[in-house]
């Protein structure tokens, strides 16, 4: 890998690790954009190179993890003395489903191998939200158009208040109401979010649009309450209530942490969002050094140990995710050293700490957002930004 | 069905392992149990020929024993069958299958020639050993025969085949000779068949065994130079357009037999799908056939998205750059690259990005 001297003597006043909300993030000129592009494409091409056995040795084993500690989980229920440990082994079964497989595999991280089971096309999780819906409005709106304002619907996921620039209203101050009900019933949020409910209140999206969603989330809803609701507690029998009691929490406690989780992705202080001509170059597109540079900056890492790594599905690494958002998670805390040393070298800032910092910010942020802005805080009063359409319409 | 049969296949079961599904947990504890799926254990290997002819690529049959999902095949069908190959890659082709007619989860064979470029092929043929497991599909096809044994008649078959396609025939001929009375195929059968040299037939002691007995099939051999003529064929079979015949074989060979029947109903071919020649690098040359919509025209060079939206298609897509996978659909032939990598890939039956997937040379698109 080579790096041009210009961007070596970048290596200036680099704060590295902090956080700190208001400053405005460093620019690079297009030369060092493109050799900046230049640096993580060759770390990507690298792992792709490199892409074989350990990673579906890796997944394989994560999966049988995964289906065995949903098994004990179902199980255990039989027993009610064991109710917690089986509540605790589906609740983790949950989350491997839905974090280290599901949202992984459904990014075509393993594609590669080619393994139906392993599939972007045809994996379903563990979810009430139909996998081809998330797919679209995460793996595309999302992870294309990553904080900019207008076009990601992740900011605030069209409900609460999560960035500065998205204008105040008295609606706002159930801020904290809002994001506390998003966490408990986060699987139906995910779910709904799809029927872009924020857009059809607005007057820019229309019931009948939404009309082919709803059979898909009734027919995933419908499966997943048949399953969790109905027939595994009757196979219990006497203990129908327990069990449902247990499904239930399991359901629950995998909310809560995966909201915790991705909402320490990209709200912690310091994310920083753009306007879409923020993001275009003198041709009016976005470049490819730019679009890393977007990413970079609009996403936040979560310091831990290796479990808690494979329990966030490597999340915790959002930085990495979003640079190579289809490269398996697992290399994330792999190439995470090299990528803090290229942000060091460009004087970018990269935005990480422990989980309690970073959630910490997070509800700092949702409360203060709650509240309009003060005036003497804002010396440039944000204009009204011209909202861009919203890509409403889906491919066939 | 047996009851174990019954539980597995259960709407009940179903609604309880979703979404996954029941095989996904059954494959973790053996995976020869299956619900749907279909897999097999490979139980014997046999080298047919070793491949010391000029020329020619070793060859040998495996016999599969399928999980009970298998519901058999008819003959003259093929079987499409998945392996990983080294660095973790499902890799599926299709395979002729060689035996007779098997029922629901019996054993049968695929005979596969070690082709160079056959990625599949050389594995099975060079790695595989009795324990290794293998996907499979159910046995697809039309290339089969219109009549049953079971009713000995006048009508005469004629079989042509060349070099391994030699394989689909070859079940046919031994699903007759098994399920026919007193080994007798209860037809009159002519079976001619080309190979490159005497060292390079496959089957050659079955086929001389049959040739000898009292079967009602003759069987024809011709080796090297010998190559499939209309005339030689007339003057084994007269009137060979009004004959129902199979013919399986390399593409130059099947080219001189079409021309033969002059689009004679009677005839039936079946096609193996070969490595597509590449063109060079980043040209534009070739054809871009999007199969589903029945369009084809000359390659300009741009991605597959951007072929399939020219000419007024609609696929589905979504980023645009290679990161969200909205617009996966399958190569069937011919080869791509990624604009991206510059990575080049030439599988048949492959699952790839078209917006970033420009197509070197000639490709086939199911779109």
């Amino acid at each position: 890998m080579t790096t041009t001297e210009t961007t070596t003597e970048t290596t200036t006043e680099t704060t590295t690790g902090t956080t700190t909300g208001s400053t405005t993030p460093k620019k690079l000129t297009p030369e060092q954009l493109e050799a900046f592009g230049e640096e993580l494409d060759a770390i990507r091409q690298r792992i792709i190179a490199d892409l074989g056995e350990e990673d579906a040795t890796y997944i394989r084993g994560i999966v049988k993890r995964q289906r065995q500690l949903e098994v004990a989980g179902r199980a255990l229920m039989y027993l009610p003395p064991a109710w917690p440990l089986a509540v605790a082994a589906l609740s983790v079964s949950k989350i491997l489903d839905n974090m280290e497989i599901g949202h992984n595999v459904m990014h075509g991280q393993y594609d590669w191998m080619g393994d139906p089971g392993l599939s972007s096309r045809m994996y379903e999780w563990d979810n009430v939200c139909p996998s081809d819906q998330w797919k679209y409005s995460h793996n595309y709106i999302h992870h294309t158009f990553t904080n900019i304002l207008g076009k990601d619907r992740d900011i605030g996921y069209g409900i609460l208040r999560m960035d500065e620039d998205q204008k105040w209203h008295p609606y706002y101050l159930g801020n904290p109401v809002y994001a506390f009900l998003l966490m408990v019933f986060f699987e139906w949020g995910v779910a709904l979010h799809d029927l872009e409910v924020e857009n059809i209140v607005a007057g820019k999206r229309t019931f009948s649009d939404n009309q082919a969603l709803h059979k898909g989330i009734l027919r995933k809803v419908r499966r997943q309450a048949l399953k969790d609701y109905v027939l595994f507690p009757a196979l219990t029998g006497p203990l129908f209530p327990l069990t449902l009691a247990g499904n239930a929490t399991a359901n629950l406690i995998r909310n809560i942490w995966a909201f915790n989780i991705i909402f320490c992705g990209h709200f912690p202080s310091g994310v920083e969002t753009f306007t879409e001509e923020e993001c275009q170059d003198e041709n009016g597109e976005e470049s490819r050094g730019h679009w890393y540079y977007r990413q970079l900056l609009g996403s936040a890492n979560i310091t831990g140990g290796r479990l808690f790594h494979i329990m966030t599905g490597n999340l915790s690494h959002q930085i990495e995710h979003h640079l190579f958002p289809d490269l398996p998670a697992r290399r994330y805390p792999e190439v995470a050293g090299e990528i803090r040393e290229i942000c060091r070298r460009y004087g970018l800032d990269y935005n990480t700490g422990p989980l309690r910092k970073q959630l910490g910010s997070v509800a700092r942020k949702i409360f203060r957002l709650a509240l309009p802005p003060r005036r003497e805080q804002s010396p440039e009063p944000v204009a009204e930004r011209p909202h861009p359409s919203q890509p409403t319409t889906r491919a066939a | 069905m047996t009851v174990a049969e019954r539980i597995l296949g259960s709407r009940a079961l179903a609604a309880l392992t979703s979404p996954h599904g029941v095989d996904r947990y059954l494959e973790l504890v053996n995976p020869m149990w299956a619900a749907t799926e279909v897999r097999a254990t490979v139980v014997d290997v046999q080298r047919e020929t070793d491949g010391a002819a000029a020329g020619a690529a070793p060859v040998a049959t495996l016999t599969l024993q399928p999980t009970r999902t298998w519901r058999g095949h008819r003959a003259g069908q093929y079987v499409q069958v998945g392996v990983e190959v080294p660095g973790a890659r499902r890799t599926t082709r299709c395979f002729s299958i060689s035996s007779a007619e098997s029922g629901r989860g019996e054993p049968f064979t695929i005979t596969v020639r070690a082709h160079d470029e056959g990625l599949v092929s050389k594995f099975l043929v060079h790695e595989a050993r009795p324990g290794l497991i293998v996907h499979l599909s159910q046995a697809e096809g039309e290339f089969t025969l219109t009549e049953s044994p079971a009713t000995p008649t006048n009508n005469r078959l004629l079989m042509i085949s060349g070099g391994s396609g030699i394989t689909p025939v070859m079940s046919q001929l031994r699903t007759l000779l098994r399920d026919g009375y007193d080994g007798h195929a209860g037809r009159k059968v002519t079976f001619l068949h080309y190979a490159r040299s005497r060292e390079d037939q496959i089957f050659g002691e079955e086929l001389n065994g049959i040739a000898w007995q009292d079967n009602g099939v003759d069987v024809h051999l011709r080796y090297g130079d010998d190559v499939f003529s209309a005339e030689a064929l007339a003057r084994l079979v007269p009137g060979y357009r009004d004959t129902d015949t199979w013919a399986c074989g390399p593409a130059p060979m099947m080219a001189l037999v079409e021309e033969a029947y002059a689009g004679s109903p009677r005839l039936r071919t079946e096609f193996f799908k070969l490595g597509a020649t590449a063109g060079t690098s980043g040209s534009a040359e070739g054809d871009v056939a999007f199969t589903r919509s029945g369009s084809s025209a000359p390659n300009n060079g741009a991605t597959l998205l951007e072929q399939a939206e020219a000419r007024g298609l609609e696929p589905e897509f979504g980023c645009r750059m290679g990161i969200c996978f909205s617009c996966v659909s399958r190569k069937t032939e011919g080869t791509v690259r990624n604009v991206l990598t510059g990575e080049e890939s030439s599988l048949p039956d492959e699952d790839v990005r078209i917006c970033v997937s420009a197509p070197v040379g000639s490709c086939s698109v199911d779109l």
